[in-house]
């Protein structure tokens, strides 16, 4: 299937739908949103990555920072903070560039790596875009952390590529029902910025809400 | 839960205010008056008639800073929003559950339940406080008429019915509000609630509390992404934030009478800073007015354990920490809308 370009969603979504699908759908079906201190040290961060007309560009390497990339396979659109372009014979024509060229995405991050393959589902979809885009098979790609200041290499398998398309598309299904995930509390809540927004703790308490009330209408009665 | 930030109030008429850097700079005949930090600022509220730079202003747009403008008497004038806030769809489903009698009644009855038990709680209360100094059986006997409403509002078949006894109430409740005057008594007596004009000194002192109360309701309810306008009790009428006016009926006797009758019986205003006009409307004074938006900010600051989320707030959270559960409620997350009872 397919997406109109009208229908593309956010890329960058897809971090946040493997770590939680209802601080994803707060910030993407709800619009809501509130910086943290992560939030903004992110922010920071990406500063001195991203610009778009900051490229170097020589006879072996290209460098692309801030490219845009869409994929209608996967239906989502987004910005990768850094390509290289080698060159490659099975790679393709760059407007502007004589020779071959080969994309390698690299995404940086900037705490240490985690624990679940949020990161990796992220830079594998800007490889899917690429491809999609470029029509190249991307082959490698790279995730930079901030605190360990290496890129680590990323296997672009069919199991991730896999995780990629799916999640991809029950992201689509919950955005077009309009549909908030309820809330499952754990020890990560602490450290997301939309927590004051979702209030993950009030949901045990759904049930008791009749109870609450009949407390203080029925106190000295 | 979020921070409770500081509310820049500006009182002078002459007043501008500029943004220079990340500090606002207040100037008055064009002189620099004041200079204070926009960080940790939730509103600012404007009492002049000079205004406020288009540079400030896209500031305040952009951090959420609620910008509003009143007369120098305090009747609302207007508010500055950038894009349209929140989401959409969540508007679409409180304006679903304001068109069904039966999820207004729901939430009315909530919003009702909540505002009777708590100007009841202020009548117990001054019972408890004062035994000696009061009329005790006055006061009694409007808490059990209270006390009884609320069987009342249990059985109300529809809204109109809910806002026929919680007007029964209001009328119970203020017609024994003189009792719980107890310093300056004959200049702050009040001869029942009356609005338009405010015709005592209690009816001005707790019609300008309501307005702020208003103001910062509606602001919260917006932040959230509920559409102020849309109420479940109050019936739409251009220009009137309904929503607003029933989700802070909770609020009123707490934060507004509660701190009119403390200002009042600790004597921290005076008669004389009342301006009673040739038509017996009564007018605040400038002085009084700084000594009341001061003990409003004072008392936002003091801290509550909320009865429902079991949570240390301050009582100036309350309007956004209300509009939140209302949107859960709205949003499905929640079966019921929990209201605020004052423990």
């Amino acid at each position: 299937m397919t997406h109109q370009e009208d229908e593309l969603l956010p890329l960058s979504g897809i971090h946040h739908f493997l770590f939680c699908r209802r601080s994803w759908a707060l910030i993407t079906v709800e619009q809501q949103w509130d910086e943290n201190i992560f939030t903004i040290k992110g922010h920071e961060f990406h500063k001195r990555v991203d610009d778009p007309f900051e490229n170097q560009s020589g006879p072996s390497l290209i460098v692309s920072r801030s490219l845009p990339v869409r994929s209608f396979k996967l239906g989502l659109t987004g910005v990768c903070d850094l390509v290289e372009f080698h060159p490659s014979k099975d790679g393709v024509n760059l407007a502007g560039h004589s020779g071959l060229w080969k994309p390698i995405p690299i995404e940086y991050k900037r705490g240490l790596p985690k624990p679940d393959a949020r990161d990796e589902v992220q830079l594998c979809a800007q490889a899917i875009c690429l491809e999609e885009m470029l029509s190249v098979t991307v082959e490698r790609a790279f995730l930079y952390y901030g605190k360990t200041r290496h890129r680590t290499e990323v296997s672009l398998d069919q199991q991730l590529r896999d995780l990629v398309t799916n999640s991809a598309k029950e992201m689509h299904q919950l955005y077009a029902r309009g549909y908030t995930p309820q809330a499952r509390y754990k020890k990560e809540c602490k450290s997301c910025s939309l927590v004051e927004i979702c209030l993950p703790t009030i949901q045990t308490e759904a049930s008791d809400v009749k109870k609450y009330i009949q407390r203080f209408l029925e106190e000295d009665q | 839960m979020k921070k409770l930030g500081n509310v820049l109030y500006v009182t002078i008429p002459e007043a501008f205010l500029s943004l220079e850097g990340e500090t606002i700079i207040v100037e008055v005949e064009e002189k620099p008056k004041t200079r204070l930090p926009l960080l940790n600022l939730d509103a600012i509220v404007c009492f002049n008639w000079i205004g406020i730079s288009p540079k400030l202003m896209g500031a305040c747009v952009e951090r959420k800073i609620n910008l509003t403008f009143l007369t120098p008497y305090g009747k609302f004038l207007a508010n500055v929003s950038g894009n349209i806030r929140g989401n959409v769809l969540l508007r679409r489903k409180q304006f679903a559950l304001a068109e069904s009698k039966e999820e207004s009644l729901s939430i009315s009855r909530n919003i009702v339940y909540a505002k009777i038990y708590n100007q009841r709680k202020v009548v117990e209360r001054t019972i408890r406080d004062h035994s000696m100094v009061i009329d005790q059986a006055k006061l009694r006997d409007v808490s059990e008429k209270i006390k009884q409403s609320i069987q009342s509002a249990k059985d109300a078949k529809d809204t109109e019915e809910l806002i026929a006894i919680e007007g029964y109430v209001a009328k119970q409740y203020f017609s024994c509000f003189n009792e719980m005057i107890l310093q300056q008594k004959d200049e702050f007596a009040m001869n029942g609630r009356n609005r338009r004009l405010p015709l005592d000194r209690m009816n001005a002192l707790l019609s300008f509390l309501y307005v702020l109360l208003a103001n910062e309701t509606r602001s919260a309810l917006e932040s959230i992404g509920l559409d102020p306008y849309v109420g479940f009790m109050h019936k739409d009428r251009p220009g009137r934030p309904s929503l607003a006016l029933d989700i802070m009926e909770e609020f009123r006797p707490i934060l507004c009478d509660r701190l009119a009758l403390t200002l009042v019986n600790r004597r921290q205003i005076s008669p004389s800073g009342f301006l009673i006009k040739e038509s017996e409307a009564v007018l605040m004074d400038d002085e009084t007015r700084k000594q009341v938006l001061t003990a409003w900010q004072e008392r936002k600051k003091q801290e509550i354990i909320h009865p429902y989320l079991k949570e240390k707030i301050p009582y100036g959270l309350l309007p956004h920490v209300q509009s939140l559960l209302l949107s859960r409620h709205i949003r499905g997350d929640l079966p019921e809308y929990p209201p605020f009872f004052m423990e």
